[in-house]
C-alpha cells in the first residue's frame, strides 16, 4: 500500500480516536464513542495488514490468539473482577510497547547497530524510554493485579531498605538509558539494553508495592496513562504517527483522570506514590473517646422501618462481599416502606474510578440514585439513617477535624452527620488504611458486624417478614 | 526533521489529550479508563509491522509476542468497555 495512502488512514483513525475519547467523556454518547474508536482501531489494524511484503502466518496466529483470549476475557470476568482486569489489561499494553520497541532494537543490532544512522542517539534514547515506561506499566499493573485480586496483601508492603533500593534502581534507569544513547552498537549495548529492562521491572515493583489498597485508584488510572505514553514513545521508537498520536492522547487523557483522582483525596500525586502513606504508625493519633456499639439486625431493622429517607454509602467492602445486588435489593424494599433511598458515591470509594457506580449498575440501580459527594452532603443533615457498607476512609469524619490525621484535608461523604448511622464492617480492626475511623465511635452509631452480604441479606428477610 | 515533526505532531496531541477530558461524571471514570486503555493498545500496529517485517527469527517472535499482548488488550478492552456502557445504557432508560 501506497505511504501517502496509509498515512491518511492513519489521520482518519487518530481523528476517531480523539471522537471516541471526548464522547466517552459524556453519558448520553459514552458505547458509541467506544464504538467510533474502536472502528478508529480497526482501520488502523487493517490498513497496516494491506502493506505488502509481509510474513502473514504468525500476524494471523498471533491476531487469532489475541482476539480468542480477549473475547473470552471481557465476557466471563466478572464486574466484581473489574479493577484486576484493567489492571492486567494496562500491563499488556505496556509490555506489548517493549516488544514492539524491542524488535526494533533488534532490527538494528542485526544491521549492525544504530549508531551509524541518522539522530542515532535520539532514536537510541527513545527506545530506551519505550522500553523502561513499558516495563514499569507492566510489573506496575502486574502487582496492582495481585493486589487487587487478593494474590497479594492489600495492604502497604513495605520492603527493608525500601527507599534505598527505589533510589538505586532510578540512578540505574537513568545511566543505563543514558549510556545506551551513548553506546547504541553492538553486544555493550544489548547489555545496556537489558540493563534497563530489568531496573524498570524492578522499579515498577518496588513503586507498587508500598502504595495501599486505598489508593489504588490513583495507581490505576496513573497506569493506564502509562501504558499510553509507552505506546507514543514505541511509536517514536519505528517513526509512526499513529502510535505517536494515539499513545499521546491516551496518557494525557488518563493523567487528568489520575489527577481528579488525587483531588477527590485532597493529596498530590507525589504524596500517594512516594509517601508509603498507609504505613503511618497510629500512635500518633489522637485517643477516640467513646466505644464502638454493636446492634442486632433486628434492632436495626425497626429504625430502618421507621426511616423516611436513607443513604446508603457503598465501599470496597461491598465489593469484596459481592452484597451489590442484596444492597439493591435492601434499597427497593426501603423504597416500597416509603422511604427516600438515595446511593452516595465518594469518587475514589473502591479500587478503581467509579467502580462503585460499576458495581450498582449491574445490580440494577436507577442511575437517577447515584448521587455524588458533593450533591449529597448539603442534604446529609435532614437524613434519617445512614448506612455505610464497607466504606472506610471515604466517610472518616477525622478526616475534616482532625488535623493530625493522615487523611485531613479529604473531602469525605459527611455520613455523620445523619441521624442515625449503621455501619457494616467485617470485624472490629481497622480498614486497609490502618485508620481509626471516628465515625463508628460517635454516640449515632451502631454496628452491624459479620459478611456485608448476609448482614444485608438478613436486613431484607427482615423486612418480608 | 522527520524526527522535528514528530516531536511536533506529539506536543500537539499532548495539548489534545488535556483538553478532550475536562469534567467526567464519576459514573463513567471506569469505562473512560478501559476504554482508553484499549486505544493505547495501538501499539498493535507496530506490532503486526514487526512480526511481518523482520529479517531475523528473535525480531519476528517479539512482534509476536508484542501482537497476542495487544490484540488482548485492544479486543478484550473494546468488549469489556462496551459491556459496561451497556449495563449503565439499560439503566438509563429503565422505568422510574
Amino acid at each position: 500500500m501506497n505511504a501517502i495512502l496509509l498515512n491518511i488512514a492513519y489521520i482518519v483513525a487518530a481523528v476517531l480516536f480523539i471522537f471516541g475519547i471526548k464522547m466517552l467523556g459524556s453519558a448520553d454518547t459514552a458505547r458509541r464513542g467506544n464504538l467510533i474508536s474502536a472502528l478508529g482501531m480497526l482501520l488502523a489494524v487493517v490498513v497496516t495488514l494491506l502493506n505488502s511484503g509481509m510474513d502473514f502466518r504468525w500476524i494471523w496466529i498471533g491476531l487469532g490468539l489475541g482476539t480468542v483470549i480477549g473475547v473470552v476475557w471481557a465476557r466471563v470476568v466478572k464486574m466484581t473482577g473489574m479493577p484486576e482486569l484493567v489492571a492486567l489489561f494496562n500491563g499488556f499494553g505496556g509490555l506489548a510497547s517493549v516488544f514492539v520497541a524491542w524488535a526494533e532494537f533488534q532490527k538494528y543490532f542485526s544491521e549492525g547497530g544504530i549508531g551509524g544512522i541518522d539522530n542515532a542517539t535520539f532514536i537510541a534514547v527513545i527506545i530506551a524510554a519505550a522500553t523502561w515506561i513499558g516495563c514499569l506499566t507492566f510489573s506496575g499493573s502486574l502487582v496492582a493485579w495481585a493486589k487487587l485480586s487478593g494474590k497479594i496483601s492489600g495492604r502497604p508492603t513495605i520492603l527493608p531498605k525500601q527507599r534505598l533500593i527505589a533510589i538505586v534502581l532510578v540512578l540505574l534507569s537513568i545511566a543505563s538509558v543514558v549510556a545506551f544513547g551513548m553506546f547504541p552498537n553492538g553486544f555493550l549495548a544489548y547489555g545496556l539494553f537489558l540493563c534497563v529492562l530489568v531496573a524498570a521491572i524492578g522499579l515498577g515493583l518496588f513503586a507498587v508495592l508500598p502504595i495501599g489498597g486505598g489508593d489504588m485508584p490513583v495507581v490505576i488510572s496513573l497506569l493506564n496513562s502509562l501504558s499510553g505514553l509507552a505506546a507514543s514513545a514505541a511509536g517514536f521508537a519505528i517513526q509512526n504517527n499513529v502510535l505517536i498520536v494515539a499513545g499521546c492522547l491516551v496518557g494525557c487523557s488518563g493523567l487528568i483522570l489520575t489527577l481528579i483522582m488525587c483531588k477527590a483525596m485532597n493529596r498530590n500525586l507525589a504524596n500517594v506514590l512516594f509517601s508509603g502513606f498507609g504505613a503511618v504508625s497510629s500512635s500518633e493519633e489522637t485517643e477516640v473517646e467513646g466505644e464502638m456499639k454493636a446492634v442486632s439486625v433486628s434492632d436495626a431493622y425497626y429504625v430502618l422501618e421507621a426511616a423516611q429517607s436513607v443513604v446508603i454509602v457503598p465501599g470496597y467492602g461491598m465489593a469484596v462481599a459481592q452484597a451489590q445486588h442484596a444492597v439493591k435489593e435492601l434499597g427497593n424494599l426501603l423504597e416500597e416502606n416509603g422511604a427516600e433511598v438515595f446511593y452516595a458515591i465518594h469518587p475514589v470509594a473502591g479500587r478503581m474510578p467509579g467502580h462503585m457506580n460499576v458495581l450498582l449498575a449491574e445490580a440494577d440501580v436507577p442511575y437517577e440514585q447515584l448521587v455524588e459527594m458533593d450533591s449529597i452532603n448539603p442534604r446529609m443533615p435532614t437524613v434519617d439513617v445512614a448506612i455505610v457498607i464497607g466504606a472506610n476512609d471515604v466517610v472518616n469524619p477525622a478526616a475534616s477535624d482532625d488535623p493530625s490525621s493522615p487523611i485531613y484535608g479529604m473531602p469525605i461523604i459527611r455520613a455523620n452527620e445523619a441521624r442515625t448511622v449503621y455501619a457494616l464492617k467485617r470485624g472490629q480492626g481497622a480498614g486497609f488504611s490502618g485508620l481509626t475511623n471516628k465515625l463508628y465511635f460517635l454516640e449515632k452509631t451502631r454496628m452491624l458486624y459479620g459478611d456485608a452480604k448476609e448482614t444485608v441479606a438478613a436486613l431484607v428477610s427482615e423486612f418480608k417478614k | 526533521m522527520e524526527l522535528v515533526l514528530l516531536l511536533f505532531i506529539f506536543t500537539l496531541a499532548a495539548f489534545l489529550g488535556f483538553e478532550l477530558i475536562a469534567k467526567v461524571p464519576s459514573q463513567l471514570h471506569t469505562p473512560l479508563m478501559s476504554g482508553s486503555n484499549a486505544i493505547s493498545g495501538i501499539t498493535i500496529v507496530g506490532a503486526i509491522t514487526a512480526t511481518g517485517l523482520s529479517d531475523s527469527l528473535i525480531g519476528q517472535w517479539l512482534g509476536f509476542f508484542a501482537l497476542i499482548l495487544a490484540t488482548i488488550n485492544v479486543v478484550g478492552g473494546y468488549l469489556v468497555t462496551d459491556r459496561m456502557l451497556e449495563m449503565f445504557k439499560k439503566k438509563g432508560k429503565g422505568p422510574k
